[in-house]
């Protein structure tokens, strides 16, 4: 089973790496605040024109580039 | 680039989503073939005269067709598709290295090309999931390098300063795939389509259960646990239920599952010891997949009644309860007693198949549900009725799918090991091939409804698609999230 003295021992050093990006994650503050973290992707919609997704509202008359571009200069405007 | 993006682009930065539709249309589209060929080789168990004396089409050289489909080009596109969409919305900035990223789609597509050309040609290094010959493993791994580094890079540019948990699924899914593929694959070639493995007799096999239960662990766990944690909150509109639970599943599941491979050699020429040490990873495995199992549906308590109205959310649900079910199973199947019995039979084809078809076929069919509308401009798929009649048809598939094989596969198990008083066997092994057909004509079925609602599903996308229009998508301001 010589196969196992690569194995092993590249098995521990993966671990090791996986240990040493572990504590670069803990020590480089990934964890720290984390609650409020899961919520953050829910504050950006992934709708190219910004619109109310899964609704069954009537679709805006405008078009959709005009909507872009209305979207991206409110956003601009806000702080 | 139309006149819109063309404005959009003048005002403000956009994020590059060109190779995430592209990486979506792909993988239905090769959601469809992989499935229509697994349904082909199906019928072959059933009817073998479907081989029709013919090389190219029979079953030896099909199936390996049908996996690497299924899992490469299927799952690979959906992943690939994802985690490009899901690192740049997650880090709030565009794709790092945009040509590089072109290279990885349409290099991507070549490695898939050059599998469905060379495998029933009878090219093969033999080797299960990893059959391509050497000048295709290259590529992969050329591939595989840039997709590295546009990914890895564009979370080096990110605009936020925590990384979201399902950057690290797909982070050490890219990272572990390449290390697999260049061990597993190291080969001595012998002409321009045929090598040898750098490994042989239980060595090469000891590889080979390292590379394969890793495969299943990075490739088809890891980076659809990426999804998972990034479309069930969206499609939900919920936070994960425990963003806390997240990080400790990431961490316990990559420590945990490098070391459970062996349980594919229970009772071979590995020594005992590999063998124990395999099963008792196996069965550690257990409790962070469960606890993401749980994380994940758990996302949804107090919001249960959007189950009843939204297929989307079904198909990633229903995805994690077979994640659920299949990480309970494999443990067990691991134990070697249990594999005593399993191992060889049409369990095996079960347990798998209750992963891919329920796990990885419906986590990524939920969140190309979601993906696709927005990547063309829509709100929702054309058809949301569609979904639904999707969903339901393909789950009565699986059912049909793993219940024949379960009954099929202890039938076999127990009917192998069937001894008489004397010492001789009960039953010859062609009675046992007998007594499976009316299983293999269930199992087939199943795979027939679940290929037709992966055609609903493309049709459905064409719809959409063609109804739609590429939209540039702006990055929100960063202050926002800062």
């Amino acid at each position: 089973m010589d196969v196992l003295y690569l194995l092993v021992p590249m098995s521990v050093v993966a671990m090791l790496g996986i240990l040493a990006v572990f504590a670069w994650a803990l020590h480089g503050g990934q964890f720290e605040e984390i609650d409020a973290i899961g919520a953050q992707i829910l504050e950006s919609s992934d709708a190219p024109s910004g619109a109310a997704l899964d609704t069954d509202q009537p679709a805006p008359t405008r078009t959709r580039e005009e909507s872009a571009v209305v979207d991206i200069n409110s956003r601009r405007s806000s702080p | 680039m139309s006149v819109g993006q063309a404005q959009v682009a003048r005002t403000v930065a956009v994020y590059d989503d060109d190779p995430v539709r592209w990486f979506s249309l792909a993988a239905v589209l090769w959601g469809v073939v992989g499935m229509l060929v697994g349904v082909i080789i199906a019928a072959q168990l059933a009817w073998p005269e479907l081989n029709f004396g013919l090389p190219w089409i029979s079953f030896g050289r099909l199936r390996p067709l049908h996996t690497n489909a299924v899992i490469f080009a299927f799952g690979g596109c959906a992943l690939m598709a994802t985690s490009f969409h899901v690192v740049q919305r997650t880090c709030q900035t565009r794709l790092f290295a945009p040509a590089l990223a072109r290279f990885v789609f349409w290099g991507w597509q070549a490695v898939i090309v050059a599998a469905a050309v060379s495998l029933p040609l009878g090219f093969t290094q033999g080797k299960e999931y990893a059959e391509l010959e050497w000048p295709i493993d290259i590529l992969i791994t050329l591939v595989w390098v840039a997709y590295a580094v546009v990914f890895f890079g564009t979370v080096g540019q990110r605009k936020v300063r925590h990384i979201y948990v399902a950057n690290w699924f797909f982070g050490a899914f890219i990272i572990a795939v390449a290390l697999l593929h260049v061990v597993n694959s190291a080969a001595i070639p012998a002409g321009y389509m045929k090598s040898y493995s750098a490994y042989a007799g239980v060595q090469d096999a000891m590889v080979q259960w390292w590379y394969g239960h890793n495969a299943v662990g990075f490739f088809l766990t890891a980076g659809f646990l990426g999804m998972m944690y990034y479309y069930i909150p969206k499609q939900a509109e919920r936070p994960v239920y425990s963003y806390r639970l997240s990080i400790v599943h990431f961490w316990a599941l990559i420590f945990t599952y490098m070391w459970a491979g062996p349980h594919h050699l229970h009772y071979t020429a590995l020594p005992d010891w590999a063998q124990s040490i395999g099963m008792l990873f196996s069965l550690i495995l257990l409790a962070p997949s469960w606890g993401g199992m749980i994380n994940g549906v758990m996302t949804l308590s107090g919001a249960w009644h959007k189950l009843r109205d939204d297929p989307i959310l079904k198909f990633l649900i229903v995805a994690l309860s077979f994640y659920g079910m299949s990480t309970f199973e494999g443990p067990m199947m691991a134990i070697k007693t249990v594999n005593g019995l399993s191992h060889y039979t049409d369990w095996t084809i079960g347990h798998v198949h209750s992963g891919a078809l329920g796990w990885v076929g419906f986590v990524s069919m939920g969140s190309l549900y979601y993906l696709i509308p927005r990547m063309f401009g829509q709100t929702k798929m054309y058809s949301v009725r569609a979904i639904e009649m999707h969903f339901w048809i393909a789950t009565i598939g699986i059912v049909l799918y793993i219940a024949a094989m379960w009954i099929s596969g202890v039938m076999q198990g127990l009917m192998w090991r069937a001894v008489n008083p004397d010492g001789t066997l009960v039953y010859s092994f062609v009675e046992g091939v007998k007594a499976t057909f009316p299983f293999y004509v269930v199992r087939l079925l199943g795979g027939v409804l679940y290929l037709t609602g992966m055609l609903i599903m493309a049709w459905n996308v064409v719809k959409t698609v063609s109804s739609g229009r590429a939209v540039a998508a702006p990055i929100p301001a960063i202050a926002a999230h800062a």
